[in-house]
């Protein structure tokens, strides 16, 4: 190795992880100084630093190209997904100002654990290398892991996390299994050159490739919460304070099928006709395992995490098309899922209430008369998590959909938009709650909302909405950049 | 910018300005939401004025791009059939606001704005030429009768609302399926540009994909028509939606569902069409039949009005399916018609609720000696409802029944029979509800009309009457559209169908094109 191990574009390319990782540290050593006295100032330090990070993502994209000898990558695909993960950090710390204040639980660990889980998702979305992706993965699950028994005195957070970290374990070790024959089989661990590799093989070792693909498959389905590795999702939405869930439910997730997409089109993109199954069968899986299983859940966070699975189905079916537009149509879709999804436990977190006791679907009885502004904005995102038009949901699906029916998978298509209109109902119950039964007596009192609460309503709200009904701009970046994943 | 997307665009900036108003001046959210609909119907008259008659195909056309990947356009226009139903939605709107006034008083502000919402997605609906947007219109439509169901109501009005969404939801989705396969295999969604290219044989169908993409349509519209059997949402959601729900309902939104059928399944499908056509048509005699004689039987009266509705769109339905010029007219004017006179009816039994509190049958009786002018409005509307000549469903289902029986002469037989039971059921409800004895509840519960009242009936009733006596003044638009649909159901079918010593046969059989 020469003297210049790093060179300065190296640095620029890796400026969204440095930024993330260098304010999480200075957020910790802040603490003495902060804590008490102003302890809304770490939310607004970590928003900053998002910010920053965004900024330095648009501009390390002025330079596309590959860091560090090619374990990183800067691309349109890897800048989609770390602006997102990024913003999903925003749109998770808005709405936990007043839940921390409530909670009585503002410490700076808690926004530099979110910062240093965002910066190992970056890191994700850029990587190509299974080292390096392994590495993401690990930064992003084991600050989660934390975040979501954040509150330490609530038994639910407690087994939250502990189920989290534990399933997780074992899905982690599945996918570095998957890494390690991948090496045996390849002779590398670099995404292109493992598809060369492949490619160059006369008789590839299928057997091999496909176990390493199965095993890697198990561990990122577990990520995305795919069934059937499906188990902790609801309990660990439900249990995890509801910020938290809402980073959880669209951040890491989004990485983790960025990291999906990279491995299974680019470096086993040649033996696609061997996984596509599947994929195909945990599409559908997900899909009706989510949404019959929401079907029966009387907890609103519950049910949004049995719905997150069903979501999880849907952007699997895109997937399986394994096509340009079926990448291009991913993106758009867990663009437009973070904001509706945010939005959704944004408004949970907002009702809880002190102790989230009232997180069930009757405490939101009456809630169009006693709140309207809050319910109109889970109005917004029920109608875009049903898939109605001029809302993200809508033309999410409908290129989920449009992408599958092009890869000639014409059952799939009709058993999810069947499933999806199974999953409206689920919602509806929700929508009849909120706008059809009178206000009852246990239902969380009215709250005054906060700025930065009202500000964590209205902008996925308007994501949301601005996606719904111009989302060409979004989907053509989303095609250009999905060409290079290949 | 034309007159067509003023209609458009009018109703959704009063919706998204009755938003504003806040909710303690519910008689500014009234106002405002009468004057929007007002506005709405004063621009949609001028279409009517503007509109050629002389042209059969679609006019105040506007087409802008809208989402480019994939290429999706904001493009509409109207023709003969379209137009009527447009100023059908917007003649009724105020009607519905009307006759809300007072009954509503919870929530009033949400009331109008939803009124508002439904109109725009009605009207969108009807205009629409790009099958995206249709779709888009469609669904959107379907949202704010959802929040009327479920909010405004009666009892079982959640269940109701739950029932309607999900049944129109599983329809669409299908819809939708069948709309994206077009566009992976045209690359468009523009149904003028489809239709040519259909014409020119640019683009072809195996014929069990055209089976298959027709039944996707067809079923999502069949669904809101309701064709037997899909029916059993109809009389939940007429039953338990406001006054102001069930005339938009059962006035406007079934007919999104024949419309569809008209303006897309048939062109686009025609083979597929015409190789389905006897199943339907027989579905569609036993939705006749079987509505009729389950109206017979009801002892709630919206009920009854509710399954007259199933009966009277059977009529629709054959009408379409008879494949003759005089079926189609007589399938769009009876449209209209059922629109008008069963809106009608739909808020003569509203007044009724509103006096007496009830919709069972044997609450009432005498009415007539107490309310004459109710009585006599609810007269005509029953005459007309039930065919009476110089009224307007006289027209239509004459039309419908001449067209069958060039078709198949057995159908028009059975079709037939249901016009005697709609007299039966009708004219026996009249009997039951407004004479006999006089109960005391009654005496003492049921006024005559009001001042708002009569003005929300009258117009209705001129049109029974307009309609029925000088049909001239609405079906020459009509033909010459239809004409058009049913020179479209001619292309690529390997047969060419006539009329010969009154039966359909097949003229001459040529290999396609």
């Amino acid at each position: 190795m020469a003297a210049s191990l790093v060179s300065s574009t190296d640095l620029i390319r890796f400026l969204p992880v440095i930024i993330l990782t260098v304010m999480g540290t200075a957020l910790m050593v802040l603490d003495p100084v902060l804590h008490k006295r102003a302890s809304y100032a770490f939310g607004h330090l970590s928003i900053a630093a998002l910010l920053a990070g965004i900024g330095g993502a648009i501009y390390a994209f002025g330079d596309p190209g590959p860091a560090f000898g090619g374990m990183l990558v800067v691309d349109g695909f890897a800048t989609f997904f770390q602006i997102l993960v990024m913003a999903v950090g925003i749109l998770a710390i808005l709405p936990s100002y007043s839940f921390l204040a409530r909670q009585e639980a503002e410490t700076s660990e808690y926004h530099a654990l979110l910062l240093f889980s965002i910066a190992g998702q970056c890191l994700m979305a850029s990587a190509n290398d299974l080292i390096v992706v392994f590495i993401g993965l690990e930064i992003s699950s084991i600050a989660s892991y934390v975040l979501a028994g954040y509150l330490r005195d609530d038994k639910r957070a407690n087994e939250s996390a502990l189920k989290y970290f534990l399933l997780g374990s074992f899905a982690t070790a599945f996918f570095l299994y998957g890494v390690a024959i991948v090496y045996g089989a390849t002779g590398t661990l670099n995404l292109t050159a493992v598809h060369d590799a492949i490619v160059g093989q006369d008789q590839p070792l299928v057997i091999f490739l496909g176990l390493a693909a199965a095993l890697m498959f198990v561990g990122l389905g577990f990520k995305v919460s795919a069934a059937p590795f499906q188990i902790w999702a609801p309990d660990v939405y439900q249990g995890a304070p509801t910020p938290v869930s809402a980073f959880l439910s669209a951040g890491p997730k989004a990485a983790a099928f960025a990291v999906f997409l990279r491995i299974f089109l680019t470096a086993f993109g040649p033996i696609g006709a061997a996984w596509e199954p599947l994929v195909w069968l945990a599409a559908l899986l997900s899909m009706t395992v989510g949404n019959f299983a929401a079907l029966l859940q009387t907890n609103v966070k519950r049910l949004l995490g049995y719905s997150s699975i069903a979501h999880a189905g849907y952007v699997l079916v895109a997937l399986a098309a394994r096509s340009e537009i079926g990448t291009a149509a991913v993106m758009f879709y867990l663009a437009g899922y973070a904001f509706m999804n945010v939005g959704a436990f944004a408004v949970v977190s907002h009702l809880s209430g002190k102790g989230e006791k009232h997180q069930n679907v009757e405490d939101l009885a009456g809630l169009g008369k006693t709140q309207p502004f809050t319910a109109a904005m889970f109005t917004i995102y029920l109608l875009s998590l049903i898939g109605v038009p001029l809302t993200a949901g809508f033309f999410g699906k409908f290129y989920i959909f449009k992408a599958a029916l092009e890869s000639h998978l014409v059952w799939l298509t009709v058993l999810g938009l069947l499933n999806s209109a199974v999953g409206a109902y689920y919602y509806l119950r929700i929508l009849v709650t909120m706008y059809m039964h009178e206000p009852g007596e246990g239902a969380s009192s009215v709250q005054p909302l906060a700025p930065s609460m009202r500000l964590a309503l209205i902008l996925p709200a308007a994501g949301t909405l601005v996606l719904g009904i111009f989302p060409s701009w979004l989907l053509e970046f989303a095609s250009r950049s999905a060409a290079l994943v290949k | 910018m034309n007159l067509l997307t003023l209609v458009l665009l009018v109703p959704l900036a009063g919706f998204l300005a009755a938003l504003a108003i806040p909710r303690s001046a519910p008689q500014a959210s009234r106002n405002f939401g009468m004057a929007v609909a007002l506005a709405t119907f004063l621009a949609s008259l001028g279409l009517l004025i503007w509109f050629d008659r002389g042209v059969a195909g679609e006019q105040f056309t506007v087409d802008l791009p809208w989402i480019s990947t994939p290429e999706i356009h904001f493009h509409v226009a109207v023709d003969g059939i379209s137009l009527w139903l447009i100023i059908l939605s917007t003649f009724l709107t105020p009607i519905c606001m009307l006759i809300s006034w007072n009954a509503i008083k919870d929530r009033v502000k949400e009331f109008f704005a939803f009124l508002l919402l439904l109109e725009f997605g009605l009207v969108g609906v009807f205009m629409a030429q790009d099958l995206f947007l249709f779709y888009v219109f469609w669904e959107v439509a379907l949202v704010p009768m959802y929040f009327l169901i479920g909010i405004w109501g009666h009892d079982r009005r959640i269940y109701a609302a739950v029932k309607f969404f999900l049944y129109t939801m599983a329809g669409s989705v299908l819809m939708l399926t069948a709309i994206i396969y077009l566009y992976i295999k045209a690359q468009t969604f523009s149904y003028p540009v489809l239709l040519d290219m259909l014409s020119t044989g640019r683009l072809t169908f195996t014929s069990q994909e055209e089976i298959l993409l027709f039944l996707a349509f067809f079923i999502a519209f069949a669904i809101k028509v309701p064709l037997f059997p899909l029916h059993t949402w109809l009389p939940d959601a007429h039953v338990e939606a406001p006054t102001a729900g069930s005339i938009m309902l059962a006035s406007v939104m079934l007919k999104m569902g024949t419309y569809g059928i008209l303006h897309f399944c048939l062109p686009l499908f025609p083979g597929a069409a015409r190789q389905c056509a006897s199943w339907i048509a027989v579905l569609a005699i036993i939705g006749i039949l079987y509505g009729a004689l389950v109206a017979m039987v009801q002892p709630d009266m919206k009920k009854l009005v509710a399954y007259s509705s199933v009966s009277h769109l059977g009529f629709v339905v054959l009408g379409i399916f008879s494949f003759t010029q005089m079926g189609l007219d007589g399938a769009v004017y009876q449209m209209l018609n059922h629109g008008i006179s069963t809106g009608a009816l739909f808020l003569l039994v509203g007044l009724l609720y509103e006096r007496r509190h009830s919709l069972a049958i044997a609450d009432y009786g005498g009415v007539a000696t107490v309310a004459p002018w109710l009585a006599t409005a609810f007269l005509i509307t029953t005459l007309a409802s039930i065919g009476l000549p110089m009224l307007n469903n006289f027209v239509g289902e004459f039309l419908v029944l001449q067209g069958t029986a060039l078709a198949n002469f057995t159908w028009a037989i059975w079709a037939a029979v249901g016009v005697i039971f709609a007299a039966c059921y009708m004219l026996w409800l009249y009997q039951r509800v407004f004479y006999g004895e006089t109960g005391e509840e009654v005496r003492r519960h049921v006024p005559d009309l009001r001042l708002r009242e009569w003005a929300a009936i009258v117009p209705l009733l001129v049109m029974m009457v307009w309609m029925g006596v000088y049909s001239q003044s609405f079906l020459p638009p009509v033909s010459k559209a239809t004409a058009r649909v049913l020179d479209q159901t001619r292309i690529n079918v390997p047969f060419r169908v006539g009329i010969q010593k009154g039966r359909a046969v097949v003229l001459e059989a040529h290999n396609g094109r």
